[in-house]
Order: C-alpha cells, then sequence, then structure tokens
C-alpha cells in the first residue's frame, strides 16, 4: 500500500500517519522526543496546567514541543463542565495559535467517562467560536450524532476509560459507529495497551488512533511507539485489502482434488 | 494593597495592579503562558487594562504534556 496516496484527512488538513501520540507522562522530555520521532506521529497532544511561581522553570517543555515540528492538539483534560472546558479551549488557542481542540469534558471521576451532556454544549459553543473540535466522547451512537448535528467533523470515541490498556472493549458498540458513520472520520482515543489492539481498531476500519499511556509508561517508549506504528499501519492495510469472512467450520486450504493416497485408505 | 489567588495561592498585590503587573511580579514575565480570572479566559491584549480586585483567583497556566 501507498501511503502517500492513502492519507487521513481531518477537517480541511491531511495527514501521513494515523498515529496520534500524547505527550504526558514519559520519564523525561528527552524521551518523550524520541518516542514522537520514533512513532511517526505528524499530531501530538498537550495541555494546559497551572505552575506554582516558585517552582517555574520557564519554557523549556515547550521549546521542546515546538522543536518536534508536529501540529499540536491542545486538550481541555480534567474539565467537568462545558464552561471549564469553553476557557481553557479559548487559553490553548491564543497559547498554542491553534484552533484545533481534542475536547474532554469528564463527567465521573472513577472511570473518566465523558460528560456527554455537557460535551455536546461545549462543542457546539466551540465550533459557534471557530475551533475544529476533535471531541473525545464514549461510544454511544446517538451521543455522536448530536456531536455530529453540532459540526463536529471528527470523533473520538473511548476504546477503554484512560489510561487502562483494556484495548476495544465494546466492539458491538464500535462497530454501529462504523457502520452508521461511514463518511466521518473516527479516531480510537483512550484505553488502548498493545499495537495488537490499535491493529484491531484500524482493521475495524476506523481511520486513526491517539493513545499516550501505552507508549510513555512501557519500558522502552521510543521501541513501544514504532511498534504501535507498525501495527497501524498493518491495521489499516488489512482494512483496504478487506479482511476473509468468519466461518464456524474448518475448510482445508490446499485443494482437495488430487490428494495422493485417499483410494489407498482400506474398505 | 490587596489579596488575590494566583495559582490557588494568596498573593498581596498593590491595588489596582494589572495583570500584565502581576505576570511580572509572580515571575511569569516573556513566558509562554495564558490567564483566566475567576474562571474566565483574559486575551493577552486586555491584560495592560484588566485591573485585578480583591479576592480574584488568578488562573496562569503553561503547557505541559497531555494526552
Amino acid at each position: 500500500m501507498n501511503t502517500s496516496t492513502d492519507l487521513l484527512k481531518l477537517y480541511d488538513e491531511t495527514f501521513n500517519s494515523r498515529f496520534l501520540l500524547g505527550t504526558a507522562l514519559y520519564r523525561n522530555p528527552e524521551e518523550m522526543s524520541a518516542a514522537i520521532k520514533a512513532s511517526g506521529s505528524q499530531f501530538i497532544t498537550l495541555s494546559l496546567r497551572q505552575q506554582n511561581p516558585a517552582k517555574n522553570d520557564g519554557d523549556a517543555f515547550w521549546q521542546m514541543i515546538k522543536n518536534t515540528g508536529c501540529k499540536l492538539l491542545p486538550n481541555t483534560a480534567g474539565c467537568k463542565s462545558a464552561k471549564e472546558a469553553i476557557n481553557l479551549a479559548e487559553m490553548s488557542r491564543e497559547l498554542f495559535e491553534t484552533s484545533w481542540i481534542k475536547l474532554e469534558v469528564i463527567g465521573d471521576d472513577y472511570n473518566l467517562q465523558p460528560d456527554p451532556f455537557e460535551l455536546v454544549i461545549a462543542a457546539t459553543q466551540l465550533i459557534k467560536r471557530g475551533f475544529k473540535v476533535l471531541p473525545y466522547c464514549t461510544d454511544d451512537l446517538v451521543l455522536c450524532l448530536r456531536l455530529i448535528d453540532a459540526g463536529c467533523e471528527v470523533l473520538m470515541p473511548w476504546g477503554a476509560p484512560i489510561g487502562t490498556g483494556r484495548g476495544l472493549m465494546n466492539k458491538y458498540h464500535l462497530k454501529s459507529l462504523r457502520e452508521r458513520l461511514p463518511t466521518t472520520p473516527l479516531i480510537i482515543d483512550a484505553g488502548l495497551g498493545s499495537p495488537s489492539q490499535a491493529a484491531e481498531a484500524l482493521e475495524l476500519g476506523f481511520d486513526a488512533v491517539l493513545l499516550n499511556t501505552a507508549v510513555a509508561k512501557a519500558d522502552d517508549p521510543v521501541l513501544m511507539a514504532h511498534a504501535f506504528s507498525l501495527a497501524i499501519q498493518a491495521g489499516r492495510s488489512a482494512y483496504l485489502a478487506g479482511l476473509m469472512q468468519r466461518r464456524q467450520t474448518a475448510s482445508p486450504s490446499t485443494p482437495i482434488l488430487g490428494q495422493p493416497f485417499w483410494h489407498q485408505q482400506s474398505s | 494593597m490587596h489579596n488575590i489567588m494566583v495559582n490557588n495561592q494568596t498573593m498581596a498585590v498593590a491595588d489596582n495592579s494589572t495583570i500584565s503587573q502581576l505576570i511580572t511580579l509572580a515571575g511569569f514575565a516573556d513566558q509562554a503562558i495564558a490567564v483566566a480570572v475567576n474562571g474566565e479566559f483574559v486575551p493577552k491584549a486586555q491584560y495592560g487594562q484588566t485591573t485585578l480586585s480583591h479576592n480574584d483567583a488568578v488562573d496562569i497556566v503553561k503547557p505541559i504534556g497531555g494526552g
């Protein structure tokens, strides 16, 4: 497969890579940069947080992020209301000079499940303000339809709760989403723990994956980033190639016709 | 002087202090930051004319890693 002709289209931009990578949880910034490079990702997530004036370490992290040359996707992680998310999105747009936003509005601290009601309110407002919203959402079909109604051109349903590494927990819902929204770019965001799970997402027809913990918390994040990159390419190629139909019964792959010895069986 | 909250810490500032003056006082001058006052985003262009009142809660945020 020639990847130069199989591009990921999000809003009005195209990407060669279908791997969006987070920038948190690495042991140090140098390791983060090396993992981003090994991933081949062109689109990385980051965030904004308060910093104690006494512990202010300048702009070292920000400089390192800029040096990656990647497109930036700021998030609204930790926000629990539409108002918080909208204000943090505005702060991100100004500081990062991008109208792209990964919209997170968390509704429950136990599983970090998105709040669907606040999410739709925030998405509606942000799109009116000119943002390109990529909402982190559940796999609920009706929620996804409402987000599309609000103007979201890309959706990011969860595979599993953030940081769990459990893979695609609800394949029935995810497959339904893919079938009901055939032209909407769908990115599996959160919950992926291994390259095989990422490959499975692409095999199911999802357009890309976004993950962080599985790479950052690997023993060797750089090697794991490379492993995910290969798996994502493999999954995408498999989807385009078309998977065989599963069968209940065995079917020989080697032709039966011309089988030697069969006539020698004693009666 | 009056007290305001800056990133959840109490800070004393002169009456009629602006956000621009606070940023310098707090050691964030010339850094990549964004600001909200009482939960509302304040654009950079308004730092010079936005004065802070007693008990205002100011958030000064910087880029960090995120997923």
